[in-house]
């Protein structure tokens, strides 16, 4: 998607850190992303991604830097914070409780009530089966806790649970980690659904094929930093894997703090690769 | 063709949707009662034992509800025992010689003044303990364990360590007795109601299964169900009314009624024993509280995964925290029913009760990894605990024996339920 200077960006965050202990598992990170815009974060393991990502959606409180949303300043503290601004996550975990079943899990922290204020389990089954039903029409367990399920079943839970609510912004975090080719494919549908609604989307995924099918910007991690972010269009596979595996970041880029200028030795040899 | 009629019978249970393993648990239940009625030469399934037996395991299966629900959020109360004894000496102090010195002696206030002033109470204190644990981070083991100390200690420093008595005349009612039992109407009279408002609720959950077009059951369950339902709750008031007041009661009951006796005495039924009725309410609060609200919706939830719980937006601490005060509550409560049924309180009361109270829960089918129990289970857990008692009692077995088999059905019953839950998992 190509953003026009004076758009306001659906989320902004502005040299963020967050330490743990000694170690700068987020460091002076900044991202942005728009309205119906997929954004991909991608790097090694413990490049900060999820810690990242877990700072926007209130898992973790950050030490420094802002978070606005729609240009204004957002203060996110929690969990519950978060989803009052529209941002759903599926966790890396799924986050589900396992001995409930699957509409306890899909409404859980926001349960449907009866007009005396008890459990609505009707209606919430009801709802369940609806978002299910588009999300995997095979689905039928309903009644089973689910610990029950199948890794691809619950990880369907996980997605319904961020889209039931009418997300405004939604982090997936290795969304498809467990899922076959086919429900794979159907991850995919549903976030290009979700993109032509309006909706702006943090990627995660080591999965470098998805994140081309997928996303309009890649933004590369590595130690903590921002490596570099680039349009899709404007950089090849092998300059994403550059700037992963050697934080290289080539001239389509707009480089982040922690990038190599492209023009340095290490370009070349993956130039000699192609 | 003996397999076939099996697998009918086998569709017909799964169709009334029961729980198995509850089932299971009341068939160990009524196979221990036979056992001991044929041992006991008949002493044991007779009105008499079944009555007491059900007074005798009221205080126990009251605070089995909440400890249910502790298990189910992964943690432990080890100190209601000794918060039942702290709190019961605090009941009778106020009642026996606090409001006596205030109000005069049986003014009909002060058996409730004295109950709340005990509840409150206790809810304080579990409100100290479930703070530590919810938002210290301290272990609830621990905690609770401290708290088990403590309290028998402040229980002993309330009065010096002497016993409290007598009681409130209204008080003694909650601990039975023939005075503490509502009689053979009132009993028929609640069973019936029992009886409807089953069935009414019964009949709305169809109704609005119905309405969203969500798979029914069949209506021969429903009717299997409701029916077997009904009469378990009035062949239990059919029980209770069969057991009638001794005749020295029914002696004084007539020259303070100036009714002549006639020559084969008056048969005046016990009816249903207050604690019993006080502990069927509790159990059922305490199922709509764990299986129709949010607070029971989280603290399932939390026993399973409880960071799941937290980024999911829910204050989890704060419901670990109600958690605790409600145990307090609970413990109030035994407190009140025991000291009422001894009609003294003493700093001893309720010594090892806190592990009868979980050894309840357990053989009820809470799970200590968290995450499993029902509150229905963990009453039938302490019927089950107090039918073992009552009967080796009554068939005369060493006081030490009693110990040992009370024990090894404890881990056996945790033993059946593991494998049953490995096989019904793999299923």
């Amino acid at each position: 998607m190509v953003t026009t200077a004076g758009d306001v960006p659906l989320v902004e965050m502005r040299d963020v850190s967050l330490s743990f202990g000694g170690v700068r598992a987020v460091d002076g990170a900044s991202i942005d992303l728009y309205a119906g815009e997929v954004v991909a974060l991608v790097g090694h393991n413990g490049a900060g991604k999820s810690t990242l990502i877990k700072i926007l959606s209130g898992a973790y409180p950050r030490d420094s830097g802002s978070i606005r949303i729609r240009g204004a300043e957002a203060a996110i503290a929690n969990p519950r914070d978060a989803k009052h601004y529209g941002i759903e996550t599926i966790y890396q975990t799924l986050a589900l409780a396992d001995n409930i079943d699957t509409a306890a899990n899909l409404f859980l922290g926001r349960e449907l009530r009866t007009k005396w204020g008890t459990l609505d389990d009707i209606a919430m089954e009801s709802e369940a089966r609806n978002v299910m039903g588009r999300l995997n029409p095979h689905f039928h367990r309903f009644k089973d806790p689910v610990n029950a399920l199948s890794g691809g079943q619950r990880q369907s839970v996980a997605i319904a649970r961020a889209i039931l609510f009418n997300a405004q912004i939604l982090v997936m975090d290795e969304p498809t980690a467990a899922l076959g080719p086919q429900e794979t494919a159907q991850v995919g549908d549903l976030v290009r659904q979700l993109k032509a609604a309006g909706i702006g989307i943090f990627l995660i995924s080591h999965d470098i094929h998805d994140v081309f099918d997928l996303a309009d910007r890649i933004c590369v991690m590595k130690n903590g930093r921002i490596v570099g972010t680039a349009g899709v269009t404007d950089v090849t596979k092998d300059e994403v894997l550059g700037m992963i595996i050697a934080g290289i970041c080539p001239p389509a880029a707009i480089p982040g703090p922690s990038a190599i200028a492209s023009a340095g030795g290490h370009a070349s040899t993956l130039e000699a690769h192609k | 063709m003996k397999a076939g009629r099996s697998n009918v019978l086998g569709a017909f249970f799964r169709a009334t949707e029961l729980d198995t393993r509850l089932l299971g648990m009341v068939g160990a239940l009524l196979a221990i009662w036979i056992a001991f009625h044929l041992l006991s030469g008949g002493l044991f399934l007779t009105p008499r034992n079944l009555w007491n037996l059900s007074v005798q395991a009221a205080p126990v299966a009251i605070m089995a509800t909440g400890m249910a629900l502790v298990i189910i959020a992964r943690n432990i109360d080890l100190s209601i025992g000794s918060m039942l004894g702290f709190l019961g000496m605090i009941m009778g102090v106020i009642q026996a010689d606090l409001l006596p010195r205030l109000l005069g002696f049986e003014h009909p206030a002060t058996w409730v003044i004295a109950l709340a002033a005990g509840l409150a109470l206790g809810v304080v204190i579990g409100a100290l303990q479930g703070s530590l644990i919810a938002y210290l981070g301290l272990p609830s083991f621990i905690v609770t364990l401290g708290g088990l100390l403590v309290w028998r200690g402040a229980a002993w420093w309330v009065t010096s360590g002497q016993t409290v008595a007598p009681l409130d005349s209204r008080f003694r009612l909650m601990g039975g007795g023939t005075e503490g039992s509502i009689g053979a109407t009132w009993s028929w009279a609640v069973g019936v109601l029992a009886c409807v408002t089953l069935l009414l609720v019964q009949a709305h959950a169809r109704a609005r299964r119905k309405q969203f077009h969500f798979p029914l059951r069949p209506m021969a369950a429903e009717v299997f169900l409701g029916g077997v339902a009904c009469l378990l709750i009035l062949g239990a008031v059919a029980i209770a009314n069969s057991y009638p007041w001794p005749s020295g009661s029914v002696r004084r009951y007539a020259e303070a009624n100036q009714i002549a006796l006639p020559s084969g005495g008056l048969f005046i039924a016990h009816g249903i024993a207050v604690p019993v009725l006080i502990a069927i309410g509790i159990g059922i609060a305490m199922t709509f509280l764990a299986t129709r609200t949010r607070f029971g919706r989280y603290v399932y939830a939390i026993g399973g995964n409880r960071e799941a719980v937290e980024l999911a937006g829910v204050d989890a601490r704060w419901a670990i925290m109600k958690l605790f005060m409600l145990m307090g509550l609970l413990a109030g409560i035994g407190g009140a029913v025991s000291i009422a049924r001894l009609n003294a309180a003493t700093n001893s009361e309720g010594t090892l009760t806190e592990l009868l109270v979980i050894a309840a829960a357990v053989i009820g089918g809470s799970s200590l990894a968290g995450g499993v129990g029902t509150v229905a289970g963990a009453m039938l857990g302490a019927i089950l605990m107090q039918s073992l008692q009552s009967g080796m009692v009554l068939v005369g077995v060493d006081t030490p024996l009693q110990n040992i088999v009370v024990g090894i059905v404890l881990v056996l019953a945790v033993l059946i339920d593991t494998v049953y839950r490995r096989r019904t998992r793999r299923a």
